[in-house]
């Protein structure tokens, strides 16, 4: 029993001696990593923290890990960024489990606000979304219309299509576009093994129709942030159904008392504020050559 | 197989310049693991000897039930505990969701099954003899009781052993419960997750190696101590 206590507090040691190590290295870098070990304190007492679900894309480009330290600083408070589609999303903010929603489906976001789940829709950027595929093009529906594109992907059913599947915003832009080519979207589901629900977020699914060398509507921003993992190009970019606007709700206190509705509001005005806006604008510039994003402040965008 | 090597490499590179985001990580999936298994024995030990050592009606198919609960998916507490703790559901008011402490109740919850269970299953291998033999040397009932428990000691561990096994490498609670929050609610689990499907399968395979290493020590130290 000696000999395996030894070993045993050997270890503890061990242990304590990392997190002791750690803890010293995470406080003298606290940009780098804002979360260090949980302490008992941390793990017992909620801190205060704002929680936005954001929609996926947004995500997958990169924009919210970008923005969420400068939030941070600026209103010393702690950003829960949660990975969500717009469905999960409105979802999560009807429940009160988060306090803001970024989505870009503006019929579901005016429907929540209508229920009185929201407070106030305030787009805050846009671009557009794409029709992307193999270079092999085997549907053949380059430069195409998007409706048109969706006609032929349909009636010839060659090429594979993989759809979110995931009631995303980019799902319900995907279902409005087959609606405008005169589908019924339940017709579509049950087609035949060329359509494919991933049910998966946008950086997944693109990889997915990499991997497949398939057809997929994506947005603008996830397409080049994932520009150098992916094996696809634009197939269909021209229609005015493909603009994509980006939304921040913050969520209505009636509804769900334990919204913070200030911290809320500061980060909607965050959003907005004329220097984030600029940073939006110029997010991915040096990355990727293109900015992934066009900020409109507060306006809806016409396209 | 050059990718599992690269990620074997990875994971040498991260270990060793004791990257922030990693210690981080795992610092969490150990902190979160231990202390749902700890909350679950300290309930599983009085309850499971209070269990076995009680007769009643029903215990047959309470133990029964318990047995089928060990393969319980945790996709499906998961969910539960999200809806019980969203803001929307029963005990909404404490906010937990989305918190490392859900994860602690949700992963409880998962490994008391298992824990009661298998020390059940323990304290039922003991011959009966021995707790008659210890009344008829004079002990009272509960000194026979503790003698009992003492004589599975190192089966009782094999049961917390598994349990902490079970939570460490969970993925489904941590998830919906979680949120796999940057900084917050991140473990190893939910990181793997995130990475493989961003692509990034270098990352996720280094992670997974470092996961099982430290499960590994885990084990470990928790063998040394039951061998005596």
């Amino acid at each position: 029993m000696k000999k395996a206590t030894r070993y045993l507090i050997s270890i503890v040691i061990l242990l304590a001696m990392l997190v002791s190590f750690i803890g010293c290295t995470t406080e003298e870098e606290p940009t780098q990593s804002k979360g260090s070990i949980p302490s008992g304190e941390e793990l017992l007492q909620p801190m205060e923290r704002l929680r936005v679900a954001t929609t996926t894309s947004l995500y997958d480009t990169g924009l919210w890990g970008y923005l969420e330290p400068i939030f941070e600083e600026r209103y010393g408070t702690e950003l829960d960024v949660l990975y969500a589609g717009t469905g999960i999303a409105l979802e999560y903010g009807r429940r009160g489990d988060v306090d803001v929603i970024t989505v870009h489906s503006k019929s579901r976001e005016e429907q929540f606000i209508a229920e009185g789940y929201g407070v106030e829709r305030i787009p805050f950027a846009y671009n557009y979304f794409l029709i992307v595929g193999p270079e092999s093009d085997p549907a053949g529906i380059k430069e195409m219309t998007p409706e048109d594109a969706f006609k032929k992907l349909a009636d010839t059913g060659t090429g594979s299509f993989i759809s979110r599947g995931d009631d995303s915003g980019t799902h319900g832009k995907e279902k409005a576009i087959w609606k405008g080519a005169g589908y019924d979207y339940e017709a579509i589901r049950q087609a035949e093994e060329w359509y494919i629900e991933a049910g998966r977020g946008m950086g997944p699914t693109l990889l997915m129709a990499s991997e497949k060398q398939a057809y997929t509507l994506c947005d603008m921003g996830t397409f080049l942030a994932y520009k150098g993992k992916i094996d696809l190009v634009p197939i269909v970019d021209k229609g005015s159904i493909l603009l994509n606007v980006y939304s921040a709700i913050a969520c209505n206190p009636e509804k769900n008392p334990k919204v913070k509705y200030e911290m809320a509001n500061n980060l909607v005005n965050f959003l907005t504020s004329p220097e984030i806006q600029k940073l939006i604008g110029n997010y991915g510039t040096k990355q990727y050559g293109v900015p992934l994003f066009i900020p409109c402040a507060g306006a809806e965008p016409q396209s | 197989m050059t990718e599992l090597w690269q990620g074997l490499i990875k994971a040498i590179q991260l270990i060793v310049t004791f990257d922030p985001e990693v210690m981080e990580i795992a610092g969490r999936s150990l902190a979160i693991a231990a202390t749902s298994c700890s909350i679950a024995s300290l309930m599983c030990l009085p309850l499971g000897s209070l269990i076995h050592f009680s007769r009643f009606a029903g215990k047959r198919l309470l133990i029964n039930l318990l047995q089928t609960l060990y393969s319980v998916p945790t996709v499906a507490i998961g969910l539960f505990v999200f809806v019980l703790f969203s803001r929307a559901g029963p005990i909404g008011g404490l906010g937990l969701v989305f918190t490392p402490i859900a994860i602690v109740i949700g992963q409880a919850l998962l490994v008391t099954p298992i824990i009661l269970g298998l020390t059940i299953s323990a304290l039922s291998g003991v011959d009966k003899a021995v707790t008659e033999t210890a009344i008829s040397l004079g002990a009272s009932r509960f000194q026979a009781i503790i003698l009992t428990i003492k004589e599975v000691r190192y089966a009782i561990l094999t049961a917390v052993i598994m349990g902490f096994g079970r939570a460490i490498s969970e993925v489904g609670i941590s998830l919906m419960v979680g949120g796999n929050i940057k900084g917050f609610t991140r473990t190893i689990t939910t990181a793997i997750s995130l990475e493989t499907s961003k692509g990034d399968i270098e990352l996720s395979i280094a992670l997974g190696i470092i996961l099982i290493l430290l499960a590994m020590i885990i084990n470990f130290a928790l063998n040394r101590l039951q061998q005596r």
